[in-house]
């Protein structure tokens, strides 16, 4: 029998504001993973960035958390995680990836106790924690200093990574250009978005601050949300 | 400059619709800002007008559904609104008698509210199937445009304005008319390709003043075939159109090989109008 691995989707970033291409990534992993046949998404995670981050124009993260569960009001299998933004301080990303497996793995049923016949979860019934991101992210790897080493190779050896392509990146030669990612290939998932759909949040941020439309970029009740609360405004730091 | 001195436009946007995608959305958009950004106009409407049926593309469902996903997708705007004249005639109609139609329908409107302050944004306001069918109006020379009355340009990607360029697609007076008497606004993202093909073409370049180029900076790439394409192959099209359209589609299974299939073989209306006898 033929039985696929369950996956949980973790993306990471600042969401700041979510996307509609952010939505999209979620959508184009599941399917990529479904369609190799050995997988079944179970569910996919958003966990914006902790404030103390401290990325330019980087709105208060209760505003990105709420404007993340705006978005995800009509997605069945989607949620927002608000762990990492209400940390005391800037976590790193494979922290984060640590936090939520050992969070999935309490939450299985538990195995019987000795002196019953029940036989603990076959392995392949564990889900496996990926992280989602775009080529872009898989590009600053390459970045020096930006990741330790031994996380890259903690990420993709222990957790696995699922990239969408995007246009102006050649995905498959940030992996031959780094041994770690070579080495793990086998657990780095390469999606192609098939339309290409590059709303950049940096974007977003612009035509709100010089008063141009953002419908149809980003859900509608983001948008009215960040009009209520006067977001991304020229003059907001 | 005074709200008053400002040219009233209404943006009109024809196409299959086939399925209606958040680019055609972005489009309205883009040209609302655009044109309001200019100073000299103020865009007070928007339509979406699908084609009818005897267009006979490829792959072209039936216009009813066609026309209640632009509706869904036009649920939340508060100044796009849908046009069924169109999509209702039983023959295919070239672009710029459907031009022609809503200008002449904003003349007439005009008219019946000579005291009325122009209100075109109705929110809430959505006209029925039902109401749209009315007879051809009789042709009326262009100059005669009513002073205060709205004008109706043409909203497009850069693909319809390079398809002047397809051979019997188009009419040469059809293309001096839309050109020279209404306007086009052209959403693109390669300006320069945009720009040489007005260049290179003579009546274009005429009326240059008359086309506005409304560079897209985000690649948006969400055409209707690839959403098509998408559906074949059991991939996600969420986030591409609106949450309403992608649930109609999946509701009413619209998009598979065999809706794909229709009208293959078949000649495209326009092309077999303008290469079978009748030239006017």
């Amino acid at each position: 029998m033929n039985s696929r691995i369950p996956v949980v989707l973790l993306a990471c970033g600042s969401f700041n504001p979510i996307t509609n291409m952010h939505l999209r990534l979620f959508e184009v992993a599941r399917d990529h993973l479904h369609q190799t046949g050995n997988y079944q998404v179970i569910e996919g995670i958003i966990s914006p960035v902790n404030d103390n981050y401290k990325k330019k124009d980087l709105v208060a993260a209760q505003h990105r958390v709420a404007m993340a569960q705006l978005a995800l009001q009509t997605s069945d299998w989607i949620r927002v995680d608000p762990w990492e933004s209400e940390q005391a301080q800037w976590m790193e990303t494979v922290q984060v990836l640590r936090h939520h497996h050992s969070e999935l793995l309490r939450s299985l049923p538990q195995t019987e106790g000795p002196g019953h016949k029940a036989a603990s979860p076959a392995p392949a019934a564990v889900p496996e924690l990926k992280l989602l991101c775009g080529a872009d992210v898989l590009k600053t790897f390459q970045t020096p200093n930006l990741w330790k080493d031994a996380h890259i190779q903690e990420i993709v050896e222990k957790f696995g990574l699922v990239c969408v392509g995007r246009a102006g990146h050649d995905h498959k030669g940030y992996i031959s250009e780094s041994p770690i990612l070579q080495r793990y290939q086998h657990n780095i998932h390469l999606a192609r978005e098939p339309v290409q759909n590059e709303i950049s949040a940096t974007y977003v941020r612009w035509a709100l601050g010089h008063g141009r439309s953002v419908k149809y970029l980003l859900p509608d009740a983001v948008i009215t949300y960040i009009r209520d609360h006067k977001l991304y405004n020229k003059s907001s730091p | 400059m005074e709200n008053s001195e400002k040219t009233e436009v209404v943006l009109l946007a024809c196409g299959s619709f086939n399925p209606i995608t958040n680019m055609h959305l972005r489009l309205f958009e883009l040209a609302k800002d655009y044109m309001n950004g200019t100073g000299k106009y103020k865009v007070v409407k928007g339509i979406i007008s699908p084609v009818g049926d005897a267009y006979k593309k490829k792959g072209l469902i039936p216009a009813h559904h066609r026309v209640i996903m632009a509706e869904l997708a036009t649920k939340n705007s508060k100044w796009v609104q849908v046009d069924t004249w169109e999509s209702l005639q039983n023959e295919w109609i070239e672009t710029a008698k459907v031009l022609r139609h809503h200008q002449e329908k904003l003349e007439a409107d005009r008219q019946d509210n000579q005291q009325d302050l122009p209100t075109q944004e109705k929110p809430g306001r959505k006209r029925k199937w039902t109401e749209q069918e009315q007879d051809f109006s009789p042709k009326k020379p262009l100059e005669l445009k009513t002073k205060g009355v709205p004008e109706v340009k043409l909203l497009c990607g850069a693909d319809l304005l390079e398809s002047f360029g397809i051979p019997n697609l188009w009419k040469s007076e059809d293309i001096a008319q839309i050109v020279g008497g209404y306007g086009l606004i052209c959403i693109t993202r390669a300006g320069n390709d945009a720009q040489k093909f007005i260049y290179e073409s003579d009546v274009l370049w005429k009326h240059r003043s008359n086309i506005h180029l409304v560079n897209e900076w985000i690649t948006n790439d969400i055409s209707s075939t690839k959403i098509r394409r998408a559906l074949r192959r059991g991939q996600s099209i969420r986030y591409l159109v609106p949450d309403l359209v992608y649930e109609y589609i999946e509701k009413h299974n619209l998009y598979n090989s065999e809706s794909e299939d229709r009208n293959s073989g078949v000649v495209l209306a326009p092309l077999l109008k303008n290469t079978t006898g009748a030239q006017s």
